[in-house]
């Protein structure tokens, strides 16, 4: 679900067509050169693109055709981040700002995907239970979840508890709803195959229920990363002592726009780490999915 | 021609392996409407015989089947397996799937192992059953591909080891190779009544396929359009071991094929003028 890639429109160059004397290995050779080619290719662009628009942001801010003051510039940014490694911020070591965030953010996604995986195939798997708590389900799935911010940090405190929480509810509707669809989707014939074979239910539900809800859930688990962070950010907006939210309301405080685009650049960097180490441990996972048959023209 | 006659369907089978004794199964839908698919039906199958069961698509052949698994219940009548009624699912039975039925996220060797290592035997015991089974149906080189590596007559013959490892002496097969090009699928029959020669597993086999019934069966089942029962039973005289391959040219062949499909063709054309009606 995750890798769409897009195949480059066909512009007037002929079909290779068989030419007498090209064995399998040079057209092999010649397959993979043209695939490497056409992933430079793909690198060049948004390296050009990537730079094109940081410089782009660099001359407006430097020519004053957008103010810095509100807009920052990429060196100012960039500056900001160094002296934020180095010196730390005003809030302390930006290392550990950046933990703080990030242990919130981890304790809720594990949590929360691990409830949600959990609730939703234990409802998935019970017509009876999905019946009674669906309407319930649905009623709470309706309030934004931001809006719990607030009620969480009266409840629970400036501390880790509030936005772990927060992060909890961000994820977990999310696993969910794909867990419990996963499992209503697993194949009936299947199901029945397995019984037949002599699975009991429990093996039913590891067996075969579970494998085939999976793409489901890590679809959902692609996204429910970066709520997670949502959910701890929002949380420390509304009341924290540390985390990335803290910094962010901190520069927001003091008109300081670099500060904010440098945590936003941290959160970017930190979120898509975390989706290239997901997308590996799904293609591990998902072995037996057919692969795409690389076809160069 | 004429000397093949239906024989009477409550013929007494000494010591039968299934019995269906006046089934009905009604399928009510949540806004309380009743559809019948089996009514009044009565089936039996000695141990060691090879039954096949024609008849109009959507008349109730699954159905049947799901009643002998024990997957559903009749809503009335009695279904014994054996000598005993269907309490659940009974491990005597295998049933082969007419889709395909395999855990794509398994590889070959994992698939076949399923049953075996689900029935609480040992790892080491699952595979060694697993690769003789494979060997039979000739897949030794495929043990570690996933089953969308494979052709669908490959697959088939993972589906048919997956179900013959648990030695079942009840085998119950869905068309399970319609979806099979015509030379795959004389071969997958040749393995079959090989497998089943060697085994001498009671066998229903549903198909839509007349000629692929007669060539099989000891005994064909013509059902009737939808409410099904029993239309008629022929029992089929032909020469074992057969040679599916060939037998399509002997004259007897083709006597029974003609006149069960004459029996066939009504029930096939009230189907059609059923649904055309509905449309
Ligand atoms: N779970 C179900 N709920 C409601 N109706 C059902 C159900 N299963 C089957 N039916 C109905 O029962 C009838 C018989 O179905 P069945 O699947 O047994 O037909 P079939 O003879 O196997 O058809 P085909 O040859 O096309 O596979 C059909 O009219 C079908 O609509
Ligand atoms: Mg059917």
């Amino acid at each position: 679900m995750a890798n769409i890639t897009m195949d480059s429109p066909v512009t007037g160059v002929a079909p290779a067509t068989f030419r007498p004397g090209t064995s399998d290995k040079e057209i092999e050779a010649a397959a993979l050169k043209a695939i490497k080619r056409r992933k430079q290719l793909v690198l060049f662009w948004q390296l050009v693109i990537l730079f094109g628009a940081l410089g782009l942001w660099q001359v407006a801010s430097d020519q004053a055709w957008i103010d810095p003051f509100f807009y920052a510039s990429p060196s100012a940014v960039a500056e900001r981040l160094y002296d934020w490694a180095v010196n730390g911020t005003t809030e302390g070591s930006l290392w550990y700002n950046l933990g703080v965030t990030m242990e919130e953010a981890l304790i809720g996604f594990f949590t929360g995907s691990i409830a949600g995986v959990v609730v939703g195939i234990g409802l998935g798997r019970n017509q009876f239970l999905s019946d009674i708590f669906s309407v319930y389900i649905k009623a709470i799935n309706s309030i934004p979840r931001v809006v719990l911010a607030p009620i969480f940090i009266m409840i629970m405190g400036l501390g880790l508890a509030s936005k772990v929480a927060l992060a909890f509810v961000m994820v977990f509707f999310v696993v969910f709803a794909n867990a419990f669809q996963g499992v209503r989707e697993a194949d009936r014939d299947m199901i029945a195959n397995a019984r037949i074979l002599g699975a009991s239910d429990w093996q039913v539900t590891r067996a075969v229920v579970v494998p085939s809800a999976m793409s489901w859930i890590f679809a959902s688990l692609h996204v429910s990363f970066g709520f997670a962070i949502i959910g701890a950010i929002v949380g420390e907006f509304v009341g924290a002592r540390f985390g990335i939210g803290q910094l962010i309301s901190i520069a927001k405080g003091t008109f300081d726009a670099a500060g904010m685009f440098a945590a936003i650049v941290l959160v970017m960097v930190v979120t898509l780490a975390a989706e290239w180490i997901m997308t590996a441990i799904e293609n591990r996972l998902a072995k037996w999915r057919p692969q795409q048959s690389l076809d160069t023209h | 021609m004429s000397s093949i006659q239906p024989i009477r369907n409550d013929l007494a089978v000494a010591d039968p392996a299934i019995e269906l004794i006046n089934v009905t199964r009604r399928f009510v839908s949540p806004t309380g409407k009743t559809l019948t698919a089996l009514s009044d039906f009565t089936m039996t199958v000695g141990r060691g015989e090879f039954v096949a069961v024609v008849g109009p698509t959507g008349c109730g052949k699954s159905t049947t089947l799901n009643l002998v698994t024990g997957l559903a219940k009749p809503s009335a009548g009695e279904v014994r397996l054996m000598g005993g009624p269907v309490k659940g699912i009974d491990p005597r039975v295998g049933f082969s799937f007419q889709k395909d039925a395999l855990f794509p996220w398994k590889n070959v060797i994992d698939n076949v192992m399923a049953g075996p290592l689900f029935r609480g035997r040992s790892k080491a015991e699952a595979e060694r059953a697993a690769k003789d089974w494979l060997a039979r149906v000739g897949l030794s080189k495929f043990l570690h591909h996933y089953p969308h590596q494979l052709s669908g007559g490959m697959r088939k013959r993972v589906a048919l080891a997956q179900t013959f490892i648990n030695e079942p002496e009840i085998l119950l097969m869905d068309e399970p190779f319609s979806a099979l090009d015509v030379q795959t699928r004389t071969v997958m029959h040749e393995e079959l009544l090989k497998l089943w020669a060697e085994r001498q597993a009671s066998v229903v086999f549903v198909t839509h396929d007349l000629e692929e019934a007669v060539a099989l069966a000891d005994k064909v089942y013509v059902l009737t359009a939808g409410p099904a029962t029993v239309k008629s039973v022929y029992r089929i005289e032909l020469p074992r071991p057969r040679v599916v391959s060939e037998i399509r040219y002997d004259q007897n062949f083709i006597d029974y094929c003609k006149t069960i499909w004459e029996d066939l063709r009504q029930e096939v054309e009230t189907s059609y003028r059923r649904a055309s009606q509905a449309a």
